[in-house]
């Protein structure tokens, strides 16, 4: 059992006040523990945790390349191996780390087998240069590759779904979580950890330079997300489904109006029809995975 | 013990006795016979090693680096786009002072598509960190793997090494080589036992990124470490020749420069040609000699000097051409005898597996005389 009062991602980093992938760093060290050697790819969790001559890391830690960390962990784990060693080997890395610039690497390392933990914190953009669009940014986001403008209404297409791919590759254990469940992020890393062979775990991780919200609403935003349909949380082992994370769910417009990547959609006048096309997607979503909660009985309105 | 061997396989076995823990590489002619074998010693379990099979050139490179950081030794080896597509991960391995050996089967870049062999693959990758070694034919192919591992990962020293050899005209070419035993190796090569590697017992942070007030002292150190393993070069290639009897202990290797008036410089397996063409032009009467270049970097700037000094021209020959300027050898034999009034005449030679014979280097040698130099020698009628 790990000890999760440990704060192995110490604090005095450079990340922005409100962070959501600094919190998602704190959390999978708690998780994973002292014997744990972490891969990070280039991106803002590598710059903002590693100035040289300090670092946030309380583990050993390396950095290479922004598109190699799954083959660096690759080359790390079958050290351990050679060398009779016990670490697990975690990978961190942003979206676009993981669902652009590294997925050749990706693939490849979960192709064979490796026994290590892919994680990606998924702010949904390019944060560090300046929030350019990736492979996960959201339908209609506006980033400054994907801006809203005359003849545009942001980001053109839907997300990637990176789990399906790396579940199709094989992986024993796949899962998505959010920062704003800590327990549930905490539970999923260990569980991947423990799992022998390649797993991925995603976690949502709300940026409020990037979306354009203020800091302290960090923790709402990653709930939201969930409330509405648009990030299901869920777990797949060896392929199928085994868990999925229920919510009375709201609709999408709660979650879109409070960031400024979405305000196109709102002001000057409100854009019904791409409003209309985020919610089917999170109607989409909530079919496919089950998340609504049923009630038995419709909730009586009290007469008077 | 002396063996009928071909280049690939020379190489392959030194890279076993060498006892990597990590090999990792990406099928590409003409480096493919060296990596097939080592897979077939795993598999055979005359090589006790882990084989990472990946997906690109750039994952090999990526892999090892993070196998010599969790302290195993690694190796890998490649040709022309693989190398290439390897441009990043190199520079980020001698960054990051992570030592380990690749062989280089030298091959031409594409475009257009060739397969043969120049050496404009490593050559372009000269400004990595990387020590170079180039070798002349089998025997200094092998022999390289055991001194490049010892220099790369002497504690002073921590950077990567390439070891080129010419791709078909070495790597597919039948030689008596002379194989040492596993613990005459062993005696020579001790085990990787870096200062510092990833472990959970001692927790550090490896490839932190650096503010412009730390970044310059961090690529000074790693020339510093260049400049300082021409030394450590010489000292391997000393102790190799107590134990093995080959000489290594000089970056360079003059053949025949006693009164010789010109001079050829070349790099590889040209020189053979070169040494046997000398022989004959001597035969005729004409001075010439031949200086090898065997470590391209660190660049044996005085060692060339030095060499050079009693002749009255050099010709250089380039098997790769920084293009829009000139071959790269001859830049810097040209920046060595800068001042000392001595003419050095470039010549591209050899590109895209355009073989070059003695009577090539005969003619190359007259031209020289003749004061005509900085150009690519041997084109098509058409074009020239």
């Amino acid at each position: 059992m790990v000890d999760k009062t440990l704060e192995l991602f110490d604090c005095g980093h450079r990340a922005c006040g409100g962070c959501g992938p600094a919190l998602a760093a704190r959390l999978i060290m708690k998780a994973a523990g002292t014997d744990t050697i972490v891969v990070s790819a280039t991106g803002c969790m590598e710059v903002f945790s590693t100035p040289y001559p300090e670092t946030a890391w309380k583990v050993p830690w390396i950095h290479s390349l922004f598109e190699n960390a799954a083959a660096v962990a690759s080359g790390v784990e079958a050290a351990l191996k050679k060398q009779g060693r016990s670490e697990k080997v975690v990978v961190i890395g942003g979206d676009g780390a993981t669902f652009d610039i590294g997925m050749l690497c990706i693939s490849g390392a979960f192709e064979r087998g490796h026994d290590f933990t892919y994680i990606c914190y998924d702010n949904e953009a390019y944060m560090n240069t300046g929030i350019q669009r990736s492979g996960a940014t959201p339908l209609d986001a506006h980033t400054t590759t994907s801006p809203a403008g005359k003849c545009s209404t942001g980001n053109r297409r839907p997300k990637k779904d990176m789990p399906a791919i790396l579940a199709a590759h094989g992986a024993p254990y796949v899962a998505t979580t959010s920062i704003a469940y800590p327990n549930d992020l905490m539970q999923k890393v260990e569980r991947a950890i423990e799992t022998k062979g390649p797993c991925y775990v995603q976690i949502h991780a709300p940026c409020p330079t990037g979306w354009g919200y203020e800091g302290d609403r960090t923790m709402v935003m990653g709930k939201l997300a969930v409330e509405t349909g648009l990030f299901v949380l869920f777990e797949q082992t060896d392929g199928t489904v085994t868990r999925v994370k229920k919510v009375m769910r709201k609709p999408v417009e709660e979650y879109l109006k409070g960031q400024k990547r979405f305000a196109h959609l709102f002001k000057p006048t409100r854009n019904e029809a791409e409003i209309a096309r985020i919610q089917a997607t999170a109607d989409r979503n909530a079919e496919k995975f089950g998340i609504d909660i049923k009630l038995k009985k419709p909730v009586e309105k009290p007469e008077g | 013990m002396m063996r009928f061997i071909e280049g690939s396989l020379a190489v392959s076995d030194a890279v076993r006795m060498c006892r990597p823990d990590v090999v990792s590489a990406y099928p590409i002619t003409p480096q493919t016979h060296i990596v097939e074998s080592l897979a077939e010693m795993v598999a055979n379990c005359t090589l006790d090693a882990e084989y990472i099979t990946v997906e690109s050139e750039f994952s090999a490179l990526s892999a090892c680096l993070g196998a010599v950081a969790a302290g195993s030794r690694a190796y890998s080896a490649t040709s022309s786009q693989g190398l290439a597509l390897m441009f990043e991960v190199c520079f980020n391995l001698a960054g990051m002072r992570l030592p380990m050996v690749m062989t280089i089967a030298n091959r031409a870049i594409s475009a257009p598509l060739s397969i043969w062999n120049d050496q404009q693959d490593s050559i372009s990758l000269r400004d990595s960190g990387w020590l170079q070694f180039y070798a002349e034919d089998n025997q200094e192919a092998a022999d390289l793997h055991y001194l490049a591992y010892k220099v790369a990962e002497d504690q002073k020293i921590l950077l990567p090494a390439m070891v080129c050899f010419d791709g078909f005209i070495l790597s597919h070419t039948y030689e008596p080589v002379d194989m040492p035993t596993q613990e005459e190796v062993d005696a020579y090569l001790p085990k990787f036992n870096p200062c510092q590697r990833l472990d959970a017992k001692d927790p550090i942070s490896f490839g932190m990124f650096a503010f412009p007030e730390y970044y310059m002292e961090f690529r000074y150190a790693i020339d510093q470490a260049l400049q300082q393993s021409r030394e450590k070069i010489r000292e391997a290639g000393k102790e190799f020749k107590e134990k093995f009897g080959r000489d290594y202990s000089a970056l360079v290797e003059g053949y025949r420069l006693e009164d010789a008036e010109t001079v050829l410089v070349a790099m590889g397996s040209l020189c053979g040609t070169a040494k046997d063409a000398i022989d004959e032009m001597r035969g005729a009467g004409r001075k010439v000699g031949l200086l090898k270049i065997r470590t391209y970097r660190p660049f044996p700037g005085e060692e060339v000097a030095a060499a050079l000094k009693g002749a009255k021209r050099v010709a250089v020959l380039d098997k790769n051409i920084s293009l829009g300027s000139k071959g790269a050898v001859g830049l810097e034999v040209k920046d060595v005898l800068y001042g000392s009034g001595i003419p050095v005449l470039d010549y591209i030679v050899g590109l895209g597996g355009r073989d070059m014979r003695k009577r090539d280097i005969e003619r190359i040698v007259t031209l020289a005389e003749k004061g005509e130099g900085d150009l690519f020698y041997g084109l098509r009628e058409e074009v020239a």
